[in-house]
């Protein structure tokens, strides 16, 4: 089975290939659907069965590189030589980042069948999601950080074709231009962060330089650097403090897009990347520390903007910049199975939650306002139960997914040696939020009075677009049984699968298992009473007292003010960077400098090489016995110049 | 008897491609009238001689007294030509019927050209080198003259023959003086000679002399005046043929004479290549700016592209070996297809020929254009197209080999260079243009076109391939 392994690539590019350049010849929806659909499919039963095969072999058989073909080679041999192939490696935390695309991939093809319905580009939305798939099993099945970083661009790519699909709306256009140059800040320190891997190790394959990092001890400069670059590019790429702006203006895509790279897939390529690097993160602490920081301070403050949004992709965009700092702050406490595995819940209930909206908005006829909203339960039963999971697993509800992935995060943001009961408490009090506008957004948009013009008769989406619900609100609820923690008398399963990757960093970092401790049990205590707060807040605020939010709203008027407009983050931007820069470039740069002096020098000096040019093409007269004299000429130097050598 | 037999199996692909030029011969004698017949036979022959060398590419040795080598470089080389000439025949079939030249005697002679070139790559004595010359170049004379009612084609065959005709006496004057210097012909003995006479004046005379010559033949400044005349006044695929196999052929005579038999030594040599090189280089490019036919653009282009491989050869180590093999692989088939789709857009009576009527090709002929604007990238060395890697690898060998300053003059007119093939780009999809030009191509001649740019990309993205067969080549 691992030795197929590339075909898990290649399915989903065939897919883009097909449908990109057969696509518009293809009037069938269905047929293209199904096609698109189908190779994320195969792809996905493809890494079951080596996961399968991964199953039945020892802990230590379970890593493997297949190679596909050398890339780029310079043979001098020397130090220094570059070398890099095209080479998958199949291991534990790989296969698992693998199921999670195709699965959750397949599902969301399957409901963009019913979701694109009618759309003129059809077969041009699965050709990108189809070529998404193939960037995204790039990245994470790279075995060097060149081909991961075609998987990084890829994606980053297919995120800006698709962000701006319905390209006749100016707002898309800037929305995907907006996401294309903050993502070129992030991929900027990948850059050198991949330069200065190479300067140091002499090669850019994990292995080689996993292997060279693992004798190293901790605290050499550039390791700070080269993983504090990284993380500037996990920033871009996972929508952290402070490149996140542009994820929220992203949800200009189809709902499908936001679901599927905007959620489940994509923004968590930080996270994986941090997971894949732990032992290079191992060798920096601070690094570590800054990643926990900006990860909780990420959560804490998305979640505040989520907690007074309108739009309903709005609040969950925030709600996933939330999330993600959760994993952020996982992974700075070096609790990197729990990042992982909260990515993996995340996945699941993320892209329900987004599915739902987008049967929602496409029942309220592509209306987005939840104040507008109201009541769409009776409408909408199947979109209200998968929703109303989805929602209570994000809020941490026990035994839903979230809890178990959430609460093994605050834990060890407490417990672990690089944890503090700060981080404990940021992270708790983005808990409390998060339960608060999920309930705020189930109760505006599902319950209480229809606020909706009667004209309107909202009816259930398509069986293509609820299945996915329905698959998703199952491993919504259930997926956390993967990772149940000792003191709940499981075993752990997910964090135990990836042992053998994060060993080598916990053993650099001397992290040792804990016994369990009756501080565990309240604080886990304390975080389900915050969920059932927050929504029992929400609960109050929102359908008991329908008054009250406007009440709260107009005491505080000027909080809300604030968090209604993000806290002017985009302004401060747009004020402090932005302006300037395009100030300078047009004013100067452009008129000045590129204008005058470069425009000029290079219209001179091509208007210098055209009439050198010119001149030249003079001498070739078309009679040939002034050919032969230069000829003779030519030998003449020639001969002449090696005879002088000859002494 | 036997070991003459082990000798023609061993030399695979030469010998197939002989035998094909002999049958084609006795075809276009007997059924007369027939040309499909001798291009089918002649692309069938030229394709099973290709796979012949890649077959034999691993084995490596010596044939017919130490006179030819087998394997290794010449297989690689033998598989180049046998393609890239095939893929001018099948170009060329709906072309010469369109332009009214469909005639048998045209594949033959390229066939017989592609026997010239194998013995160039296989030679292992100077004898075969200026026979495997010769034998192309007469053959390349009469192509470039078969349209024979044109006065353009004429006058092509006439200058080329004329001043190819005093190159080869200098070519045959430096191997008559090396073997002065030497009292051999043959390439390990002139190696084993070596450091006894790399300062010989008859030597350096002898070697200075090849290297008009062959100047000469990859039309590299100042012996390429020769170059934008032929290319114009040739049918479009002899062009093609000429620019890519003619041309690799000829830089597997440098490669074999100075990189394996000079063993990179004589820096005076290396000297006078990298300042042919980078005059090539700068004399190509910016002349290439000022023309507005598309066949003498292409020409000067290929002036330019001889000067990038020849500061390959110049730095004279194992990546420039490599990296001009790669090249000349990238080059051929970025060269043939746009060659071909100048062939495609030209008409019956050698017009639309100029830039401007690209203008507005993306609108007739989407396809040819989006090929075009492949090859096009291709040549200005974008990626991930195999031409990147192919200027990579020639200035990583120049900066290797303390040449960083041919490097700086490569890089730099590679970026004027950029100017003249977009500028093809920018007219085929952003200009209206005339709507008549460029009839419906025929199935062959898409095939081939289509698979010269999915050779282009391919090679563009796992160009390990080539650099892996280049490090077996000796």
């Amino acid at each position: 089975m691992i030795a197929y392994t590339p075909l898990l690539v290649l399915f989903p590019l065939a897919g883009f290939l097909f449908l990109g350049l057969a696509g518009p010849r293809l009037r069938n929806e269905k047929l293209i659907g199904i096609i698109g659909s189908g190779m994320v499919g195969l792809s996905f039963a493809l890494a079951l069965g080596i996961l399968m095969q991964m199953l039945g072999s020892a802990p230590e058989e379970r890593k493997a590189v297949v190679e596909l073909f050398p890339w780029i080679s310079s043979f001098t041999g020397t130090m220094g030589s570059f070398s890099v192939s095209v080479a998958y490696q199949i291991d534990q935390l790989s296969i698992l980042m693998t199921l999670i695309v195709t699965g959750v991939g397949f599902l969301i093809h399957v409901y963009s069948i019913g979701y694109m319905h009618g759309d003129r580009g059809f077969w041009r939305f699965f050709s990108y999601l189809n070529l998404f798939i193939f960037a995204m099993l790039n990245l994470v099945l790279a075995d060097n950080f060149l081909l991961m970083f075609l998987g990084w661009e890829g994606v980053g790519l297919c995120s800006y074709l698709l962000i701006g699909f319905w390209y006749e709306k100016k707002f898309t256009g800037d929305a995907a231009k907006k996401a294309f140059v903050v993502n070129r800040i992030g991929d900027f320190g990948f850059i050198l962060a991949m330069l200065l891997i190479f300067v140091t190790f002499g090669s850019l394959r994990f292995d080689t330089v996993f292997a060279a990092a693992s004798i190293l001890s901790p605290g050499r400069t550039v390791m700070v650097w080269i993983t504090l670059l990284l993380f500037l590019g996990a920033t871009g790429k996972s929508a952290q403090i402070p490149l996140y702006v542009w994820l929220p203006d992203a949800m200009a895509g189809p709902t499908p897009v936001s679901a599927l790279i905007h959620a489940a897939t994509m923004v968590t390529a930080g996270v994986y990347m941090i997971a894949r690097c732990s032992l290079l993160y191992a060798l920096a602490p601070v690094s570590l520390e800054v990643v926990a920081s900006v990860g909780a301070a990420t959560a804490v403050f998305a979640a505040t903007i989520g907690l007074v949004q309108n739009d309903i992709k709005k609040v969950l965009a925030y709600s996933t910049i939330s999330q993600l700092g959760y994993m952020f702050l996982a992974m700075g406490v070096a609790a990197f199975g729990a990042g992982i595995f909260h990515l993996m819940t995340h996945a699941f209930f993320k892209a329900l939650l987004f599915l739902g909206s987008g049967a929602v908005i496409h029942a309220m006829h592509e209306e987005q306002d939840i104040q507008k909203m109201g009541g769409l339960k009776k409408h909408l039963p199947v979109t209200y139960w998968t929703f109303v999971v989805g929602a209570v697993a994000i809020a941490g509800i026990p035994p839903f997914a979230g809890f178990f992935s959430k609460d093994e995060i605050l834990w060890k943001a407490f417990s672990s040696d690089f944890g503090s009961w700060v981080l404990w408490l940021l992270g708790a009090l983005g808990a409390v939020m998060t339960a608060f506008y999920m309930g705020r957004l189930v109760f505006l948009t599902f319950e209480g009075k229809e606020r909706f013009g009667h004209d309107l008769h909202p009816h259930e989406a398509p069986k293509t677009m609820t299945v996915p619900l329905m698959i998703l609100a199952v491993l919504s609820a259930v997926g956390g049984f993967l990772g149940v923690p000792k003191s709940l008398l499981g075993s752990n399963a997910i964090e135990h699968w990836l042992e053998p990757i994060f060993d080598p960093a916990n053993h650099k970092l001397l992290i040792t298992e804990h016994d369990i401790v009756w501080s565990e049990y309240v604080l886990m205590a304390v975080s389900v009473a915050i969920a059932a707060g927050g929504i029992y807040v929400a609960w109050v605020m929102y359908l008991k007292r329908t008054g009250m939010a406007d009440r709260l709203a107009a005491r505080f008027s000027r909080i809300h003010r604030v968090l209604l407009n993000k806290y002017y983050v985009d302004e401060i931007y747009d004020a402090s960077v932005v302006n300037p820069i395009v100030t300078i470039s047009d004013e100067y740069l452009w008129k000045g400098v590129d204008t005058t002096i470069i425009d000029g020098s290079i219209n001179g000096s091509a208007r210098g090489i055209g009439a050198i040019g010119s001149a030249l093409r003079r001498i070739q007269t078309g009679v040939a016995q002034s050919y032969a004299v230069v000829f003779v000429g030519g030998i003449v130097l020639v001969v002449g110049w090696l005879l002088l050598q000859s002494h | 008897m036997n070991t003459y037999l082990t000798d023609i199996l061993q030399s695979g692909a030469l010998m197939i491609t002989t035998i094909t030029g002999i049958v084609l011969l006795l075809v276009e004698a007997n059924r007369r009238g027939r040309p499909a017949t001798s291009f089918a036979l002649a692309i069938v022959g030229l394709l099973a001689a290709g796979m012949t060398a890649l077959i034999q590419m691993p084995a490596h040795g010596t044939g017919f007294s130490g006179m030819v080598q087998t394997g290794g470089f010449a297989s690689f080389f033998a598989a180049l030509f046998a393609v890239a000439g095939a893929m001018t025949i099948a170009l060329s079939r709906s072309y010469l019927a369109r332009i009214g030249w469909f005639r048998g005697e045209y594949a033959i002679l390229t066939v017989f050209a592609v026997v010239g070139m194998m013995l160039i790559a296989a030679s292992n004595d100077l004898i075969i080198l200026f026979l495997g010359v010769e034998l192309m170049s007469v053959c390349l004379y009469v192509l470039a003259g078969l349209a024979r009612v044109r006065d353009r084609s004429n006058e092509a065959a006439l200058k080329y023959f004329l001043l190819g005709a005093f190159a080869t006496g200098f070519l045959l004057y430096g191997i008559a003086l090396i073997y002065g210097a030497v009292g051999s012909t043959n390439f390990e003995a002139i190696s084993a000679a070596f450091p006894a006479i790399s300062a010989h004046i008859m030597f350096l005379a002898g070697a200075g002399l090849v290297v008009v010559g062959l100047s000469f033949k990859v039309s590299a400044v100042p012996f390429h005046m020769w170059a934008p005349d032929v290319y114009e006044g040739a049918p479009t695929t002899v062009s093609a043929l000429m620019s890519t196999a003619a041309k690799a052929a000829a830089f597997s005579g440098f490669l074999v004479l100075f990189v394996r038999t000079f063993h990179f030594v004589g820096a005076g040599l290396n000297t006078v290549l990298a300042v042919i090189a980078a005059a090539s280089m700068i004399l190509g490019n910016v002349v290439a700016i000022a023309q507005t036919n598309i066949k003498r653009m292409l020409a000067y282009s290929s002036i330019a592209h001889a000067g990038y491989m020849l500061a390959g050869v110049a730095a004279a180590n194992a990546i420039g070996l490599m990296g001009v093999a790669f090249y000349l692989v990238a080059y051929a088939f970025m060269n043939i297809g746009a060659f071909a789709v100048v062939s495609m857009v030209e008409d019956d009576h050698e017009q639309h020929l100029t830039l401007d009527d690209y203008a507005g090709l993306s609108k007739q002929r989407p396809l040819v254009a989006a090929l075009m604007a492949v090859f096009m990238f291709a040549l200005a060395g974008v990626p991930p197209f195999a031409g990147f890697f192919g200027k990579y690898y020639v200035f990583l060998a120049a900066v290797e080999g303390k040449m960083t300053w041919l490097a700086i003059v490569g890089v730099l007119t590679s970026l004027i260079s950029a100017y003249y093939y977009l500028r093809i780009v920018v007219l085929m999809y952003f200009r209206d243009g005339a709507a008549d030009v460029a009839a419906k191509p025929s199935v062959l001649t898409m095939v081939t076109v289509v698979l010269a740019a999915l050779l282009v990309l391919q090679l563009g993205i796992t160009p390990s391939v080539v650099v892996q067969a280049a490090q077996r080549f000796f």
